[in-house]
């Protein structure tokens, strides 16, 4: 036990050296972040019910950026999948829509031109049902020739844009038909997605930190007496604070992973229907996951969301708990 | 060690707790401080741990006059004291090593110091086979001194209690001031509030007897190291 100096009457009271501290100091956080994890473990019920919640708010907007993200990489290819027609005069003769062919299938940015000459759009008409009689009433084939334009793959709308403009300024060409509006149209729409899931995420963030911040609250309530004795032998405000801290970066944490199953087992879910519509429509389109960075960025930002929420309880709460 | 110069303590919305109190308790004494219901005895101790503050007057303990020492600097400022309870302030879910430890795991203290002094202050105190149990599998006597061991285990050169034998049978209270005697021999300045006048006679040292907030006796200093 101690050993008095009779000198001075004061002890020598040996503390640890600094060596000591640090590793004390490193040793303290790994038995925080375990003691707090046990903690949870030992009111199971409790614990899983606010988990739940965390892993639910997480997984809602993580969803919604995996569906508009794979939206985005559909729709990517679809302005320049688009086939564009350009129309001749009426009265130009199909060696004119020949030599516009050939020629325009030197140009950069084009990787095909059909010609359909007016007699086979015709028969292409008169195949409709009911349209039969008509066509047969008319004089003469009142179609155009017509030129079919697809555009290299990869080219921006505004670049398949300009392209369809290059053809209406050549002689004898009386229209150039772009139907890219639908795809600027569904664009407009995930971007607004895009934007929601974006709002989402903030207003389920905070929701998390406010979850977090009140279960953290309650166990701070419920440990009164032993941070109060905690105080009184001289435990410093980060002392006290760290579990608590810990606690929150738990929550955060398994509420994250949490939030990867149920995005995992919705897209799984999701996968199958998805698939088969595709085929559907000729396409290998497959949804896909939100990938390890994507996981990594669940399971991170539901730790700093945990320990926000942990910092803001322990914040407001602690310092008002002093012995008396 | 302790030094009272005017201190006086008015709680808010209470009376007079301490009225212009003077006093000096040296390095290396042990002083018994008594004196009725709401005499003012545990709000004296409060001062010195800095639960509360002075309203007049200044307390210096160890060196440090307690005006100074922060909000923040509280913490450190109490590792430097330890403090003994009627209600021993155990932590119920631990066990008693872990009790024990929890000053030096405070002052960051290496796993093998933490051990060693542990094993040495439960030794002290006679309870080095009760380590792992709970607290409250302990008779109440033995929680006190689970208490005390916590309270010596950081070697802090001032002891303050609180009536530490207000729920212990006398022969058990007598056990309890001979711990603290020992401790005094060790060079540990020891300040103990009690109701106890048969054990405060009976053991002979220095004894403050406040009344109503004044120091009405005080049988001098007889252990202090000249
Ligand atoms: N927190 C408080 N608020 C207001 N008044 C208080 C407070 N604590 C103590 N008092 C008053 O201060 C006076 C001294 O109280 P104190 O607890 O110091 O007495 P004591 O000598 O320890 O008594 P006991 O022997 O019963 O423990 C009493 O009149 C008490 O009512
Ligand atoms: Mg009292």
């Amino acid at each position: 036990m101690p050993s008095p100096d009779r000198r001075t009457g004061e002890l020598r009271r040996t503390g640890p050296g600094l060596l000591a501290r640090v590793r004390g100091y490193f040793r303290l956080h790994v038995q925080n972040l375990l003691g707090a994890l046990g903690r949870l473990a030992r009111q199971p019920v409790a614990s899983l019910l606010t988990v739940a919640v965390i892993g639910i708010a997480l997984a809602l907007p993580a969803g919604l950026d995996v569906l508009v993200s794979n939206a985005r990489t559909l729709s990517a290819g679809w302005a320049s999948a688009v086939d564009f027609s350009v129309y001749l005069e009426p009265g130009q003769p199909l060696a004119r829509a020949e030599t516009l062919a050939a020629e325009a299938r030197g140009r950069p940015g084009v990787i095909a031109v059909e010609v359909i000459s007016a007699e086979e759009a015709l028969a292409q008409l008169s195949r409709f049902a009911g349209l039969e009689a008509a066509l047969e009433a008319l004089e003469e084939n009142p179609l155009p020739h017509t030129l079919v334009v697809r555009p290299r793959p990869g080219l921006s709308a505004e670049e398949v844009g300009a392209l369809a403009a290059g053809f209406e300024q050549l002689e004898g060409i009386d229209l150039v038909q772009l139907d890219t509006a639908w795809v600027e149209r569904f664009l407009a729409i995930v971007d607004i997605a895009r934007r929601a899931s974006g709002l989402t995420l903030m207003l389920l963030g905070f929701a998390v930190i406010v979850i977090v911040g009140n279960t953290i609250r309650l166990d701070i309530e419920n440990r009164r007496s032993e941070i109060e004795v905690v105080k009184l032998i001289g435990g410093s405000d980060g002392f006290i604070r760290r579990p608590f801290l810990y606690g929150g970066l738990w929550y955060g944490v398994i509420g994250g992973l949490l939030a990867v199953v149920f995005n995992a087992t919705a897209l799984l879910a999701l996968s199958g229907p998805v698939q088969r519509l595709a085929g559907l429509y000729g396409t290998d389109f497959a949804l896909q996951g939100p990938g390890f960075a994507g996981l990594g960025m669940l399971v991170g930002g539901g730790a700093l969301l945990g320990w926000l929420g942990a910092w803001v309880a322990t914040s407001r709460h602690l310092r008002n708990i002093e012995p008396t | 060690m302790i030094r009272f110069e005017a201190v006086g303590k008015r709680y808010p919305g209470g009376g007079e707790a301490l009225a212009t109190l003077d006093l000096e308790i040296a390095a290396g004494e042990f002083v018994f401080l008594t004196g009725p219901s709401g005499a003012g005895k545990s709000t004296l101790l409060k001062l010195v741990s800095l639960i509360e503050r002075p309203s007049r007057g200044q307390v210096v303990v160890n060196g440090q006059n307690t005006r100074r020492v922060s909000r923040r600097r509280i913490p450190h400022f109490r590792r430097g004291l330890g403090m003994v309870f009627q209600d021993h302030k155990l932590l119920a879910d631990r066990s008693v090593f872990e009790n024990v430890a929890l000053p030096l795991l405070i002052a960051g203290f290496s796993q093998r110091d933490i051990n060693r002094r542990v094993r040495a202050a439960l030794d002290l105190v006679g309870l080095v086979d009760k380590a792992p149990r709970l607290p409250l599998t302990l008779s109440t006597g033995e929680q006190q001194r689970v208490g005390i061991a916590r309270a010596v285990v950081s070697k802090p050169p001032l002891l303050i209690a609180d009536e530490p034998t207000g729920n212990l049978d006398p022969a058990l209270s007598l056990e309890i001031m001979r711990l603290f005697e020992r401790f005094n021999e060790l060079g540990v300045t020891l300040l103990i509030a009690t109701h106890d006048i048969d054990l405060v006679t009976r053991l002979g040292h220095r004894r403050l007897e406040l009344v109503e907030g004044r120091l009405i006796g005080d049988t001098g200093s007889s252990d202090a190291i000249a």
